[in-house]
């Protein structure tokens, strides 16, 4: 690990309110350069509430400080696109604007996240959701980012497209020393990629190790009753 | 046919315009409030006849206070947004039908290019030049926005005045129709080339040029057939309009599966 000596992000007492409803309350986290956060937690939790808080797009209460001139990628957990959408691969990355951008810029990007430099001439809607996937990854990497925020898909790709996007991103994180906060469904993955894990139920359940915070009380606290989660840890664990 | 120079002229560039904005309005998914939108030109075309003002200017000013409300309203509350427009717009058509006096309905409804001034021709032809400039110098920021608001966010882009932006030059282009095409049409000046196009194209780029040659080629074609058989040119306009859909229909079904 490379911890550099501050937090390149660090979050004091965050809440966000809707109405007067609280939809996260009392978080209070870090993160050091070149680690990966995973932040789990049910549906309704707020998780992307809070990445759209860390993204300065969401009111809040309390603190959320980044280190200096910071570039953020962003990569939401989906597009709501129509399959036959009038906008090609190529174009959808020159959408983003970035300076001086070119054509073989795009093609690095597209093979950074391993996919053939064929594809910038697809449309957008045509690929399949993994390959989307990448090009919004491939999206966010034009701006070489120091962080990536990272939504993960809860259904729409199967579990193999799911493993070599962690394993790419993975690949980015020690290729660009990115430091990545996730939002995962899957225990398995933040055992396998996470440093840290933050657990969300609208107030902080827990923050820390995984081998330390993943426990069945843990989950038990963090999803209530009986949950499919505990298949998953328990095979690990074997 | 130097007489038809100025009809020409307006078509051209009005539906240039409109077809480019159709082309952000399809994407959006928004051609129903768009199309409910035009008709709050009526009571502002009323008004203006009432104060003998030029009715541009009354569908304008209407336009803009309905396109402000829209903003303020998708915004600020809890009603779907199609509901509202669905039931106010369509209240105005019905404060313009009664309120605009009989002989100048038909004209405000449907159109009426062939009395235009050369005046209302370079005002048309300038603001339409403005409309096109100002959607191309933006496009990739709306193309973005429309696609996805959450990217769109994160890298700074601010959804809420683009989003105002495009409102306003749809305002803008609706009230340079109504001449050309009339309210009940506008609509259609807006979303059929760009309808057409989209079962065609299949890039960013495509969709905005093939969308301009089809609102172009109909604008033509209305002017041209109209002044041939003394019909109006904005229903020919958007039967020359629907049978380019029909052709980019059978287009999609041949090469596209």
């Amino acid at each position: 690990m490379n911890a550099s000596k501050e937090p390149i992000l660090r979050v004091k007492d965050l809440a966000v309110k809707f109405n007067k409803e609280k939809i996260l309350d009392g978080l209070n986290f870090e993160i050091n350069e070149g680690e990966v956060l995973a932040v789990i937690g049910p549906n309704g939790a707020g998780k992307t509430t809070l990445f759209k808080a860390l993204l300065g797009v969401q009111p809040h209460e309390g603190e959320i400080k980044w280190r200096k001139d910071l570039r953020i990628g962003y990569i939401p957990q989906r597009m709501e696109i129509e399959t036959d959408i009038p906008l090609t691969v190529l174009e959808f990355l020159r959408l983003r604007g970035t300076k001086n951008f070119s054509e073989e810029k795009a093609k690095e990007a597209v093979k950074s996240v391993l996919l053939k430099e064929e594809i910038l001439d697809s449309g957008l809607g045509e690929i399949s959701v993994g390959q989307r996937q990448r090009i919004l990854i491939a999206w966010s990497l034009l701006g070489k980012p120091q962080v990536l925020l990272f939504d993960e898909p809860t259904a729409s790709i199967d579990i193999q497209g799911q493993e070599s996007i962690y394993q790419l991103l993975h690949h980015l994180q020690d290729k660009f020393n990115l430091t990545i906060i996730l939002i995962s469904h899957d225990l398995n993955v933040v055992y396998k990629y996470a440093e840290k894990v933050l657990c969300l139920n609208r107030e902080m359940v827990c923050f820390g190790l995984p081998q330390e915070i993943l426990s069945p009380i843990q989950m038990q606290k963090l999803y209530g009753g009986e949950h499919a989660f505990y298949h998953h840890l328990e095979k690990h664990q074997h | 046919m130097i007489h038809l120079l100025p009809q020409l002229l307006v078509g051209i560039f009005i539906s240039a315009a409109a077809s480019l904005l159709g082309v952000f309005a399809i994407l959006k998914r928004m051609s129903l409030v768009g199309d409910a939108l035009t008709h709050v030109a009526l009571p502002g075309i009323a008004l203006a006849i009432f104060l003998k003002i030029n009715p541009f200017i009354g569908a304008l000013v209407f336009l803009f206070i309905a396109t402000v409300g829209i903003w303020l309203l998708e915004y600020r509350s809890t009603l779907s947004i199609e509901t509202i427009v669905g039931v106010f717009f369509t209240a105005s058509l019905a404060l313009g039908a009664l309120f605009i006096p009989e002989l100048d309905l038909l004209e405000a409804l449907f159109g009426d290019i062939s009395k235009i001034t050369y005046t209302d021709t370079a005002i048309s032809v300038f603001l339409s030049l403005i409309l096109i400039a100002v959607l191309l110098a933006i496009h990739k920021r709306l193309a973005l926005h429309m696609v996805s608001q959450e990217l769109a966010y994160s890298i700074g882009i601010r959804s809420k005045q683009l989003e105002f932006v495009y409102l306003l030059l749809f305002a803008l282009g609706v009230a340079l129709g109504i001449k050309f095409i009339g309210a009940l049409l506008m609509g259609a000046l807006i979303i059929t080339p760009a309808a057409a196009a989209k079962n065609i194209a299949r890039s960013l780029n495509g969709f905005m040029a093939l969308s301009v040659i089809s609102g172009i080629l109909s604008a033509i074609s209305g002017v041209y057939f109209s002044n041939l058989y003394h019909y109006p040119s904005g229903p020919i306009f958007i039967l020359s309009g629907t049978a380019i859909f029909i052709l980019s229909i059978i287009w999609r079904g041949i090469f596209r599966k």
